[in-house]
């Protein structure tokens, strides 16, 4: 049923996924649900309980969700690492951008109350929102990067099998 | 008597398994999953003592996500952890005392909820009156009605967002919580230049680690077609194998 690999003996999945049914149509059903509860724990952390870090990890899990079902290799297809470095930088830059946008407009690093000066209360709940899907997005693609480089042998391995070899 | 006393006996009996059970199973697919097991247990433990937040990041990251993780190492590792002997005495002996020490340390510590711990007489009054995350002229709560201009709630926490640990990470502490965020970059920034490789360099890292852990055997020239468009299969049935980098 499940083979080792002869070198590391490692155990391996079963090669084709489209003999696998059950998994395969599951996850693709659960994958957005999942996404869609990451980003309501992302937008809700304000309100109850959660977070960008929360939200960020749930939204990881259904990327690395797909990838254990459909092989890292179909997951760095969807969301390339060139994309997961850009968003990694790019939710620390909003994180910090919020706070220095707070800067220029003549209140204090990241006092989010001066985003909307005629009702604080908004411009509050919009700051801390943005700082969330800062956070949120850094996770993101730090979790999933994280998952990538761990088995990446693994992937690596399946993407030289694929590799037609001509003479 | 107490219902939150009895559910958290309950639940760190459980958990107390689950750890003794980790230490002792030699399967590591075993041990991954209870581990999982014990983060899931904690988390119940924290949502028991209205640490929401905690609970949700236990279940989030112990129960989710490291789990993934470590399996992902062991597929890509081995299954099974070496035979080690039972019991090392040293090792207990460390063991017990920190575990002593710890909660000795406890016995100095005000109980659980009680409102008159130092925190509640101290700290988290200066907290909620500053002014940093809160809205300023906000009446408290459940005093005023639903005004116009600040549409908010009104279990809106004193000006603040409802949320007392968001208002507390986002605003009290955001410095802080965008330097934790600064870690998790570089920890992936890290990953990224210490671990991700180019494909070249993958593919031939892997050759050579197939080559020095096979026992060296006779290459035979495996008759090939001349012109003949293959996929490769298995690892030793490929000609791109045989050693002629070493030529």
């Amino acid at each position: 049923m499940s083979k080792r690999h002869p070198v590391t003996g490692a155990f391996q999945a079963p090669r084709l996924i489209e003999h696998q049914s059950v998994l395969r149509v599951s996850c693709k059903l659960l994958v957005p649900f999942i996404i869609m509860f990451a980003v309501y724990v992302i937008t809700h952390g304000e309100l109850g309980p959660g977070g960008g870090f929360q939200g960020g990890v749930i939204m990881a899990a259904a990327f690395i969700f797909y990838g254990l079902v459909f092989g890292a290799s179909r997951l760095v297809d969807r969301i390339p690492s060139r994309i997961t470095d850009f968003l990694m930088a790019a939710g620390v830059l909003l994180y910090a951008g919020v706070g220095l946008h707070n800067l220029l407009a003549g209140s204090n690093f990241l006092d989010y109350s001066a985003l909307n000066p005629a009702h604080p209360s908004e411009g509050e709940a919009l700051g801390m929102t943005l700082v969330e899907y800062g956070v949120g997005i850094t996770v993101t693609s730090v979790f999933i990067t994280i998952y990538v480089t761990i088995t990446e042998p693994r992937f690596m391995r399946s993407k030289r099998e694929n590799v037609k070899v001509t003479d | 008597m107490n219902e939150v006393l009895i559910l958290d006996v309950l639940l760190l009996t459980l958990a107390l398994v689950a750890a003794v059970a980790i230490v002792r199973v030699r399967s590591l697919l075993a041990a991954t999953m209870l581990s999982g097991i014990y983060s899931l247990i904690m988390a119940l433990v924290w949502s028991n003592m209205h640490a929401l937040d905690v609970g949700f990041t236990e279940a989030a990251v112990g129960a989710g996500a490291t789990t993934v993780l470590l399996l992902g190492t062991i597929s890509a590792t081995g299954r099974l952890s070496r035979r080690t002997p039972s019991l090392d005495l040293r090792a207990a002996a460390v063991v017990l005392f920190t575990g002593g020490l710890l909660i000795y340390g406890t016995l100095d510590m005000p109980d659980f909820g009680d409102p008159h711990a130092p925190i509640h007489q101290h700290r988290v009054p200066k907290l909620l009156a500053q002014q940093v995350g809160k809205v300023p002229g906000r009446p408290p709560l459940g005093m005023d009605p639903p005004d116009p201009a600040h549409p908010h709630p009104r279990d809106d926490f004193n000006g603040h967002v409802p949320n007392t640990v968001t208002s507390l990470l986002a605003a009290y502490r955001g410095f802080d919580t965008m330097f934790e965020t600064a870690v998790i970059f570089t920890a992936g920034i890290s990953l990224v230049l210490l671990l991700r490789r180019r494909d070249d360099d993958i593919v031939e890292a892997w050759d050579e680690r197939e080559r020095e852990v096979q026992t060296p055997r006779p290459v035979a020239p495996v008759p090939q077609p001349p012109t003949r468009s293959y996929t490769a299969v298995g690892a030793s049935a490929e000609p791109d194998d045989a050693p002629k980098g070493e030529a």
